[in-house]
């Protein structure tokens, strides 16, 4: 079994790309929209390392798929930052930082030693809470 | 279509927090950070998070004392300045209403930080964060 597709909710569509795309810097997989599904637009991007790994940038959807008392709570949730979490890892964490702050990622905590490695983290627009992290080697006792 | 709810914004005045609870953090600091009025802020921070700004920052800054009090073999005075208070009376005083028991036994009751790796700093602050309470709160039993 893998992970192949994990899905977040965002605001808003087209800012979510231009953010995975633009600043995380991250490839478009697919951007399709149904019109036999009302207009569903099924969008995935991922990191250019991780062909096999997709992530959705799902909008929140209206009435009859979702009632519109429950879309109303699932963006406020977001927007609370309760929403996504999604752990990255990198190589090299201070460069990462260094080049994706300059291009306008809303850092809410900057790289720091932890137990575990060095570790920071932003969010993207619509507040999912993205953690990006440089493992420490752990001996497994 | 776009459509930010309000929260948002007010989220980037509980991140502000998150990051700069070391700092000498005023209600005016986190209304511009969710782009607020200052009496339009507190009332709309409380209305989304269920709790004061100022609720907020000092459960945050009890919550790292408490980790670093786990973590570290700092004296109680230095964790409690690096955190942000500057009075070491009322920390004392919060801690022990927070937590139940006096920094000083907080530390004696935990095992060494090591045991914990791996948890990601994020869980930890969120879960670690003790419930305001106040004065009149201070009777009754405090959560584990």
């Amino acid at each position: 079994m893998k992970i192949s597709f994990a899905g977040v909710w965002v605001h808003d569509q087209d800012e979510a790309l231009a953010f995975y795309t633009g600043k995380l810097g991250w490839e478009l997989r697919a951007d399709v929209t149904l019109p036999e599904l009302g207009g569903y637009r099924w969008l995935t991007v991922g990191p250019a390392d991780q062909p096999e790994l997709s992530l959705v940038l799902n909008a929140i959807p209206g009435p009859p798929v979702l009632d519109a008392a429950t879309a109303d709570q699932i963006r406020s949730v977001m927007a609370k930052g309760w929403g996504g979490n999604v752990l990255l890892t990198s190589d090299d964490v201070h460069a990462a930082y260094e080049e994706l702050k300059a291009r306008g990622v809303e850092f809410t905590e900057a790289p720091e030693e932890r137990p575990y490695g060095i570790d920071s983290a932003f969010r993207d627009p619509s507040g999912n809470q993205f953690r990006l992290t440089q493992l420490r080697e752990i001996a497994v006792a | 279509m776009r459509l930010v709810p309000p929260e948002r914004h007010l989220l980037r005045a509980r991140d502000l927090v998150d990051a700069r609870y070391a700092d000498r953090l005023g209600v005016a600091d986190l209304a511009r950070a969710a782009g607020l009025s200052r009496a339009h802020f507190s009332r709309e921070f409380r209305r989304a998070f269920g709790e004061s700004p100022h609720a907020y920052l000092l459960t945050r800054r009890l919550e790292r004392a408490a980790a670093l009090l786990r973590a570290t073999d700092r004296p109680v005075t230095a964790i409690c300045f690096t955190v942000g208070l500057r009075s070491l009376g009322s920390f004392t005083t919060s801690f022990t209403r927070a937590y139940g028991m006096t920094p000083t036994a907080y530390r004696a009751a935990f095992p060494p930080a090591s045991q914990h790796a791996r948890i990601p700093a994020c869980v930890l602050r969120a879960h670690g964060r003790p419930q305001y309470r106040t004065f009149r709160e201070a009777g009754r039993a405090p959560r584990p």
